[in-house]
């Protein structure tokens, strides 16, 4: 099944709200062997001027896969998510994301393209605070292998 | 070593060069910090019926991996407003207590008085190849 060029341009609604805890961070931090101290020790993140403890720069992708798993799961998007690999990533913080922070994040599609047999699907999640502050945008191209 | 300022930064400045080790422990526990289990990253019967040398690391974790180099040279991971790359190879982690290592080095390539950010292009390599491409991070400096 090939994807549906149709869905570029949609909009899908925001994933449920996703709370940022502390322990998480730390979770986090320690997965990718980071031990800056601005993720674990509230203290020495506001030395640094933050509120709280911050995320590393790519936390925002468990926001950001959360909400685009509506595009991948759409019936319609004709997504077969066994033959899709990681093409591109990209982050914009408009803000680091903080301890305490509630998220949501709001799905578009880009565009889709064919390239060489495969289909380049590019979403963008806009990441902002429940209040509609703007955190991050996390722009992903997936790249679904075609049926050889 | 003390926090890079803005003025104190030039394009064409090198970050040190680091080698980090991704293991399949790294791989777990990464899966289960994201969230991403795609069982590529830590079966290898699965890795390889579907044509994969073997297992392979997540390439969100190369990614965050990668801009270790910056966030540590920066001292302030929130320093960090832009980040991109392209996942042009595959980074292979065999099943022993080595695993595979990841080589990034960083190259100041732009400032923006504006702004007072700099750009760092980022190489990073595993097996003598180019695993990232396009690999860019803006840092805000004081």
């Amino acid at each position: 099944m090939a994807v549906n060029a149709d869905i570029a341009g949609r909009r899908y609604p925001p994933a449920p709200v996703y709370e940022v805890g502390r322990a998480k961070i730390a979770e986090f931090a320690a997965a990718i062997r980071s031990e800056d101290p601005a993720h674990t020790d509230p203290e020495a993140a506001r030395a640094l001027g933050h509120p709280d403890v911050i995320a590393p720069p790519t936390f925002a992708v468990i926001v950001a896969q959360r909400a685009e798993a509506a595009v991948v799961q759409d019936p319609e998007s004709g997504i077969d998510y066994s033959r899709v690999l990681h093409g591109e990533q990209r982050f914009t913080h408009h803000r680091p994301i903080v301890a305490g922070d509630r998220l949501v994040g709001t799905p578009h599609v880009d565009g889709v393209r064919q390239a060489g047999g495969n289909a380049m699907v590019t979403t963008r999640v806009e990441i902002t605070t429940e209040s509609g502050e703007p955190v991050s945008t996390a722009v992903s191209i997936i790249v679904v292998r075609g049926e050889a | 070593m003390g926090q890079p300022t803005y003025d104190s930064v030039a394009v064409g400045d090198t970050l040190p060069p680091r080698t980090f080790p991704l293991t399949r422990l790294d791989l777990v526990r990464y899966a289960g910090a994201s969230g991403d289990f795609n069982v590529i990253h830590w079966n290898q019967r699965i890795a390889t019926s579907v044509g994969l040398p073997d297992v392979i690391a997540h390439g969100m974790l190369t990614m965050a991996t990668a801009a270790r180099l910056v966030t540590d040279w920066a001292t302030d991971p929130g320093a960090v407003v832009q980040y991109g790359v392209r996942f042009t190879n595959l980074v292979v982690v065999p099943d022993d207590d080595r695993g595979a290592e990841l080589e990034v080095s960083g190259v100041v390539s732009g400032r923006d008085d504006q702004a007072r950010t700099v750009t760092v292009d980022l190489t990073a390599t595993s097996r003598g190849e180019k695993v990232l491409g396009r690999a860019q991070a803006v840092v805000r400096l004081a």
